[in-house]
This record gives C-alpha cells, sequence and structure tokens, in this order.
C-alpha cells in the first residue's frame, strides 16, 4: 500500500506564546493520493489554521506535517491556494492575473520569459476548462463575482500543483452561482487529478464534491469523525435531491451539532 | 411609442451634455465670479490699496513688474521642483520600507511624526547655517515639508496588502521583494499619486517660507522686498501667481495619475473628485 500523500500526525497549533490560543490540538488525518477531502465543521474551529499549517506558511507547535513523503518546514509550492476572497489583482487582467504564479514559482519563473507562449496557452485552456473563455483580456473589476472567483481558480492550478488547498472558496457566492462553481471544481478535479483539501462550512458541497467528508471538533480543533461519500464520478447536481444524499448530509449535520456543544464521540 | 422615446433619449443626452459643459467651465465662473466681487467690495467701500488691493490694480502691477515676477516665479518654480522631486525619491523609499517591516515601521514612525510636528519655518536658518542663503535653504525646506504624506501614503498602500494573497504568494516561494514588486508597489500607487497631489502644493509653502525668511530671489523674496516698499498690490501679485503655479502643478499631478492608475477610480466620472486633497 502507498503511503499517503498528505499525513499530519497529532498536530497542535497555538497562537501568540505559551498562554496564547490553542487553535488545533492532536489533529491528525491523512489524504491519499489524488483523493478529495473535505474538511467541515463549527466556525473557528481552526480549519483555516490547518490549510496554513499544510501549505507550510506556519510551522505546528507539535506534531508533524508530512506531504509527498516529506517533512513540511516551509512554503511548499507544490501546492495551489485559493480563498473566499478572489484577491485578483485589479491592474492586471484576467490573464495576466492568472499567470501571476509562474512569475513566482520556480522552475516557471525561469522559463517563462523563453516559453511565454507556451504558459500563455496553458493559461488559456485553464479558463476555458472554467468557462471563462473570452474573458482573458478584462480586468477583474468587469467580471462577476461568481467569475472572479473562477478566475483565482485558475490562478490556483496554473503551476500545475499537486495539492489543491481551499479555504471557502464558494462560501461568498450566491447559490446558484455556487451551485455552478461546484460543478467547475469537479470538471477541474476530473481533469487533473490533483489532491485537494476543501475547507467549507457548507455539507451539500462537502458531500457532493468529496470522495470523504472530515468533521472538525470545536475549537481546539481536531478530526473527529469521517464520512465516506459513496457516488461516482461525475455526480449530477440533481443528486443532491435525492433522500440518500440528503441523508448523509443530515447525519453530518448531526454529527456537527454535537461537536458544538462540545461532547463528541470519537468515531474514528 | 419609438419615436418619442428617441426623442426623450435625445433631450435626455442633450441634458447630460450641457451638465458637461456647465462643469467645465464651472472653476472658470466662480473665479471670475470671485474676482468680481472681490473689485466690487473694493469699489463700494473705498478700501486703501495699501489695505486690500483691487484685482485690476493688482493686475496693473502684474503688468509693470512682469519681469522680475516672471525671473522669480521660475526660481521658485525650480527651487519647489527639485525639493519634490528629491521628496518623491526619498518618500517612495522610505514608504517601502516602513510599508514592508515592522520593525522598520516601530523604530521610525514616532521620530517621523515628531519630525513632521516641527514648523518647517524654524528649520529654515539652521538650513542657511548649513547651506548659505539661496537655492539650497528654500528647496530643502520644499523636500522636508512634502516628503512626509507622501511615507505615509505609499506605507498604507504597502502595509494593507490582503492576508490572504500574501500566503497564496508566500506558499508559492515568493520572497518578500517578490511580494512588494508584483503587490505592494501597484497596489500602493493610487495612494502614491493622491500624495503627490498633497506634496506637490505644501512644497510650494516650503520654498516660499524659505526665501522670505533668507534669499535673494523667487517669489516669496519678491513679496518680501515688495511689502517692506509697502506695494501691496505686488504682494498680491505674488500671491495669485503662486496660486496659479499651485493649481498648475496640481493639474500635472492628476494627469500623471489618470494615466498610470486609472483601475483604482474605475466608475467614477471624475478621480479629483475621489482622491482630491
Amino acid at each position: 500500500m502507498t503511503p499517503p500523500f498528505v499525513q499530519i500526525d497529532g498536530v497542535a497549533m497555538r497562537y501568540g506564546g505559551v498562554e496564547g490560543t490553542l487553535a488545533l490540538r492532536q489533529a491528525s488525518l491523512d489524504v491519499a493520493d489524488g483523493e478529495f477531502v473535505a474538511v467541515v465543521g463549527p466556525s473557528g474551529c481552526g480549519k483555516s489554521t490547518l490549510m496554513r499549517l499544510v501549505t507550510g506558511l506556519w510551522p505546528p507547535t507539535e506534531g508533524t506535517v508530512i506531504v509527498d513523503g516529506r517533512e513540511v518546514d516551509g512554503p511548499l509550492s507544490i501546492a495551489g491556494m485559493a480563498f473566499q476572497n478572489p484577491t485578483l489583482l485589479p491592474w492586471r487582467n484576467i490573464l495576466d492575473n492568472v499567470m501571476l504564479p509562474l512569475e513566482v514559482v520556480q522552475p516557471h519563473r525561469r522559463l517563462l520569459r523563453a516559453q511565454r507562449g507556451m504558459y500563455e496557452r496553458k493559461a488559456r485552456d485553464l479558463l476555458k476548462l472554467v468557462g471563462l473563455e473570452g474573458f482573458e483580456a478584462k480586468f477583474p473589476w468587469q467580471l462577476s463575482g461568481g467569475m472572479q472567483q473562477r478566475a483565482s481558480l485558475c490562478r490556483t492550478l496554473v503551476h500545475d500543483p499537486r495539492l489543491l488547498m481551499l479555504d471557502e472558496p464558494f462560501g461568498a457566492l450566491d447559490v446558484f452561482t455556487r451551485e455552478d462553481l461546484w460543478d467547475v471544481m469537479q470538471a477541474v478535479w476530473l481533469a487533473k487529478k490533483p489532491t485537494v483539501i476543501l475547507v467549507t462550512h457548507d455539507l451539500k458541497e462537502a458531500v457532493y464534491l468529496a470522495d470523504r467528508v472530515l468533521i472538525m471538533s470545536s475549537r481546539p480543533g481536531r478530526i473527529i469523525a469521517e464520512r465516506r461519500v459513496p457516488y461516482p464520478r461525475p455526480r449530477r447536481l440533481e443528486q443532491t435531491y435525492e433522500a440518500a444524499f440528503q441523508a448523509i448530509v443530515h447525519e453530518l449535520r448531526d454529527q456537527i451539532a454535537e461537536a458544538r456543544r462540545g461532547e463528541a464521540t470519537d468515531v474514528r | 411609442m419609438s419615436a418619442r422615446s428617441a426623442r426623450s433619449a435625445e433631450a435626455l443626452a442633450e441634458a447630460a451634455r450641457r451638465r458637461r459643459r456647465l462643469e467645465n467651465a464651472l472653476p472658470w465662473l466662480v473665479t471670475i465670479g470671485m474676482f468680481a466681487v472681490w473689485e466690487a467690495a473694493v469699489r463700494l467701500f473705498d478700501i486703501p490699496v495699501f489695505i486690500l488691493p483691487a484685482p485690476t490694480a493688482i493686475a496693473e502691477s502684474m503688468v509693470k513688474w512682469w519681469y522680475p515676477l516672471m525671473t522669480n516665479s521660475w526660481a521658485t518654480l525650480l527651487t519647489t521642483f527639485v525639493g519634490f522631486i528629491m521628496a518623491v525619491g526619498f518618500g517612495l523609499s522610505l514608504g517601502v520600507l516602513i510599508g514592508s517591516s515592522v520593525l522598520v515601521y516601530r523604530g521610525l514612525y514616532p521620530l517621523l511624526i515628531a519630525f513632521n510636528s516641527v514648523p518647517k519655518v524654524a528649520v529654515v536658518p539652521i538650513l542657511v547655517i548649513w547651506f548659505g542663503a539661496g537655492f539650497w535653504p528654500a528647496v530643502l525646506t520644499a523636500f522636508l515639508i512634502s516628503f512626509f504624506p507622501i511615507v505615509v501614503n505609499v506605507a498604507t498602500g504597502i502595509a494593507t496588502v490582503e492576508p490572504e494573497l500574501r500566503d497564496v504568494l508566500r506558499a508559492l516561494g515568493a520572497r518578500p521583494i517578490d511580494i512588494i514588486m508584483k503587490v505592494g508597489l501597484p497596489r500602493a500607487m493610487p495612494y502614491f499619486f493622491a500624495s503627490l497631489k498633497v506634496a506637490i502644493t505644501v512644497a510650494f509653502v516650503g520654498s516660499i517660507i524659505s526665501e522670505t525668511v533668507a534669499a535673494n530671489e523667487g517669489i516669496g523674496h519678491l513679496m518680501l522686498v515688495a511689502s517692506s516698499r509697502f506695494d501691496v498690490p505686488l504682494v498680491f501679485a505674488g500671491l495669485i501667481v503662486t496660486g496659479v503655479m499651485g493649481v498648475l502643478m496640481y493639474w500635472v499631478a492628476v494627469t500623471i495619475e489618470e494615466r498610470t492608475t486609472g483601475w483604482a477610480t474605475r466608475g467614477q466620472n471624475d478621480p479629483r473628485l475621489a482622491t482630491g486633497g
């Protein structure tokens, strides 16, 4: 059996010194290569902290984070991150926004000048994949919120990250746009098969997109339960209205309600 | 029905055009109106010329003294411009440093504030002792008075880069200098240009202060000489020339701003309203 792609083992994270807030405690989780995992939990449970630990932005106070067989000890450029806020640069057009990581991350940074045409084609292909063909020359403020988030997703993907860390990327969108983007996300995953860790508070979203849904306890957060989602892909939005799907969502909701009461039983 | 809607659309467009014409003409109308009221008040109340000269008297004086006015304004323009360019270079670099490093910010900011609170007129005598009366004290006063707004604005622009964006770039392995060059500086540009508009006008104040204290040319010097001779119309002529130079430089700063950072003022008809001052 191959070792997991991401291995988080007994991780604790405390902010602001010994007396500071404990955001995570004894958090452990494994994610296989190419797996799509969603992390859900009550607000303030340390989901975003988890993201920053895995991408090496912060070192954990305790425990180890291993990605692709190596302990993470600094920024992890095989990862791509996307947030609720699209954070596109208003002075760059969409194409140049998508290509921003290529100007930073090696080896693309070195190759960009010589192979600009190839990289530009790649960015255009990505924009086409998320349905933004023809918007390359537009500026972010000329696009709707959903379109900005699609462009942000392209920026996350442009350097071919093997690990995607998504922090509530669809959280600020209206329901219809969000459902559109779920399908975009599914298409991206099917096309590129990256390992994905999606942090969300939308249970329907988690069940629709993920192979496995992990539930975190309230702060200090740790993984207290997990639920496999048996549906094959591609999944269709109509499925989310079926009774079996709804049952999974309800089951997760009960577990989170328990977690919020702080008396969750560890079913792992 | 469509003919009527076309007609009303035409009427709306006509109203919009009229409004735009009015907006363009308004600065001139207001200025001319102010001078007219001024002239009328002086004549009506029979105000003596050494208290408040009428605009016509000032214009007369301008015509009479056009040559010294021109050479001295040129001298002031030059000192102001040199001081302003120094302020831009220094302010931009210090702003980047302060905006990107918490340590530099903590260390330098109190000192900067203290420095900015010192009235620059009190510094001029020191500058005169160091550099002698004339060109350099005026340049340096213009510089000292105008670099502070630039520093503060550039630092603000750089320090307020969204933390998520910083995380995205840091995770990709971006060095701090990359983040400043790719995000911080472009982001700070609207702040920078807004500060230029403030800086250029206060730079005039700086060089004229210095010229009135210690110089043998410049519009400040001219006004000092004129007032010692009780030539009040010439003093006012100097003030008006200074005002005109200030407006011209402001206009130059706004034009550069519009050309370079149009993205920041999108959707507003007139960026001058949004960031003015």
